[in-house]
């Protein structure tokens, strides 16, 4: 699927942050309901250039502040690789969406993103909060609102075919 | 005695760092185009051909293939009949890397502190430096770039003898399996056999230094590589985990001898973000 309109970034720092404030009672720096989160942190910009390189990077170091966002109505977060089970459930439970973006594709995917401006805690750099405007950001659908996983749903489509073709021939 | 000018080296360094996170190798981008012929997943094989469309855009636009820069990792081959002119090689290599990562726009991603996470303040140093003396009058540098995610995965395990070749395989594997999506596949998967804890780590990770294809010169140990790389190919993880054949794009093993009673393997995974770089002085 393709991308299009505005989504949040945050990594590490951030969310241990956002999620301390959480804890003391405090607002979030932008409102999340209904957002998407971006698990990036981009390499510096060029002079010339919009962002740096900007694939995602791996969303389990996220996981244990998710929850806590997802509740707050948080609608989805782009990353890659694998999710806790109390996320699943969250997602589940918070009709919610995990995606997964090509990892190691900064380059690439840096193209997408047409604008970009920073929201919160920009004394954390690359890991601060920006928001950034998307095209057509490329990105795949791996855990959807009724839990269904697709780095195991598209292992085993592809070993049972495999697997089809080797009895056949 | 060959003298070697300190300033020599930085600039060189420096250099040599941009070109690590600009340019990805040939035999990394030939891996792709070759597995991209073998794929049979359709959305694998979107993966390889956006690899392929991302290493090209990274090499004529000279930005990063991916926002993770990595650690520094530095093997140097130091002749001994070398000697560093104005500074010490270890003061050299770093100043390189804080250059050539400031210069480039390349990401500052060291933290000094482990537990407090407070950031270095020195820009993506202290790169990680093994020097390895060798005779003769010739400096090699080999570097690379080495990404976080794929890092996280990786395994030791120091293993009983008596696990044998069967052990040390199922280890391996259970590694690659456990890693799936999160190492960023296709993978080039670095093995160290033997030597002792540390060693083992070692000897995984200079292995990754090895281009791709390249195979050990003992028979026995490029058989496993090759065994090895066809097993983790058919666990059907594939590029980016999202299922098909490309898991591996290489397997590389060193082997050292070890204490009677043990049997340390270190599995460090690489991304297919591999990116090394070797310049000789
Ligand atoms: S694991 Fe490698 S390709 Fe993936 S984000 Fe990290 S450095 Fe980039």
């Amino acid at each position: 699927m393709l991308i299009s309109g505005t989504i949040f970034t945050a990594r590490d720092a951030a969310h241990k942050r956002m999620f301390e404030a959480v804890e003391k009672g405090e607002d979030l720096p932008f409102d999340i309901k209904d957002q998407f989160i971006y698990y990036v942190g981009p390499t510096p910009a060029m002079p010339w250039m919009v962002i740096g390189s900007a694939g995602p990077t791996t969303s389990s170091r996220m996981d244990k502040y998710t929850p806590t966002l997802l509740d707050m109505g948080l609608k989805g977060m782009i990353g890659k690789g694998y999710r806790s089970e109390e996320v699943v459930a969250s997602i589940v439970k918070n009709k919610a969406v995990y995606l997964a973006a090509i990892g190691g594709t900064g380059a690439l995917i840096s193209r997408t993103i047409k604008e970009m401006e920073v929201v919160a805690y920009k004394e954390l750099g690359p890991e601060a909060i920006y928001k950034l405007t998307v095209e057509d950001f490329p990105a795949t659908v791996i855990i959807d609102s009724q839990g269904s996983d697709w780095y195991s749903i598209g292992k085993t489509i592809f070993n049972d075919t495999k697997n089809k073709e080797k009895t056949q021939s | 005695m060959r003298s070697i000018p300190y300033l020599s080296i930085v600039e060189k360094v420096a250099k040599m760092c941009q070109e690590a996170n600009f340019e990805l190798g040939n035999d990394v981008v030939e891996a792709f185009r070759d597995a991209l012929k073998k794929e049979r997943s359709p959305i694998g094989q979107d993966v390889l051909q956006d690899l392929i469309e991302n290493a090209n855009i990274a090499s004529s636009e000279r930005i990063p293939m991916c926002q993770d820069t990595g650690v520094s990792v530095f093997i140097v081959e130091l002749g001994q009949a070398c000697f560093i002119e104005g500074g010490n090689i270890y003061d050299a290599i770093n100043e390189g890397v804080i250059k050539g990562y400031e210069e480039g726009y390349l990401r500052h991603s060291i933290v000094d502190h482990p537990l407090t996470r407070e950031k270095s303040e020195t820009y993506n140093t202290p790169a990680i430096i093994h020097i390895e003396v060798c005779e003769g009058a010739h400096l090699t540098i080999h570097m690379s770039a080495k990404g976080g995610g794929s890092e996280n995965m990786s395994t030791l395990k120091m293993m009983k003898p008596s696990d044998g070749k069967a052990g040390v395989k199922e280890f391996i594997l259970e590694t690659v399996a456990h890693a799936g999506p999160n190492a960023c596949p296709p993978l080039v998967v670095g093995i160290g056999i033997g030597g002792n804890f540390e060693r083992c780590a070692y000897l995984a990770k200079k292995s990754l230094f090895r281009p791709i294809g390249h195979r050990s010169d003992r028979p026995e140990i490029a058989a496993l590589e090759l065994e090895l790389m066809e097993e983790m190919n058919d666990l059907g993880i594939g590029p980016q985990g999202l299922g098909g054949d490309t898991t591996a794009l290489d397997v590389k093993i060193e082997i050292e001898p070890c204490h009677i009673a043990a049997l340390p393997v270190a599995v460090n995974l690489n991304c297919h973000a591999s990116r090394h770089k070797e310049i000789r002085l």
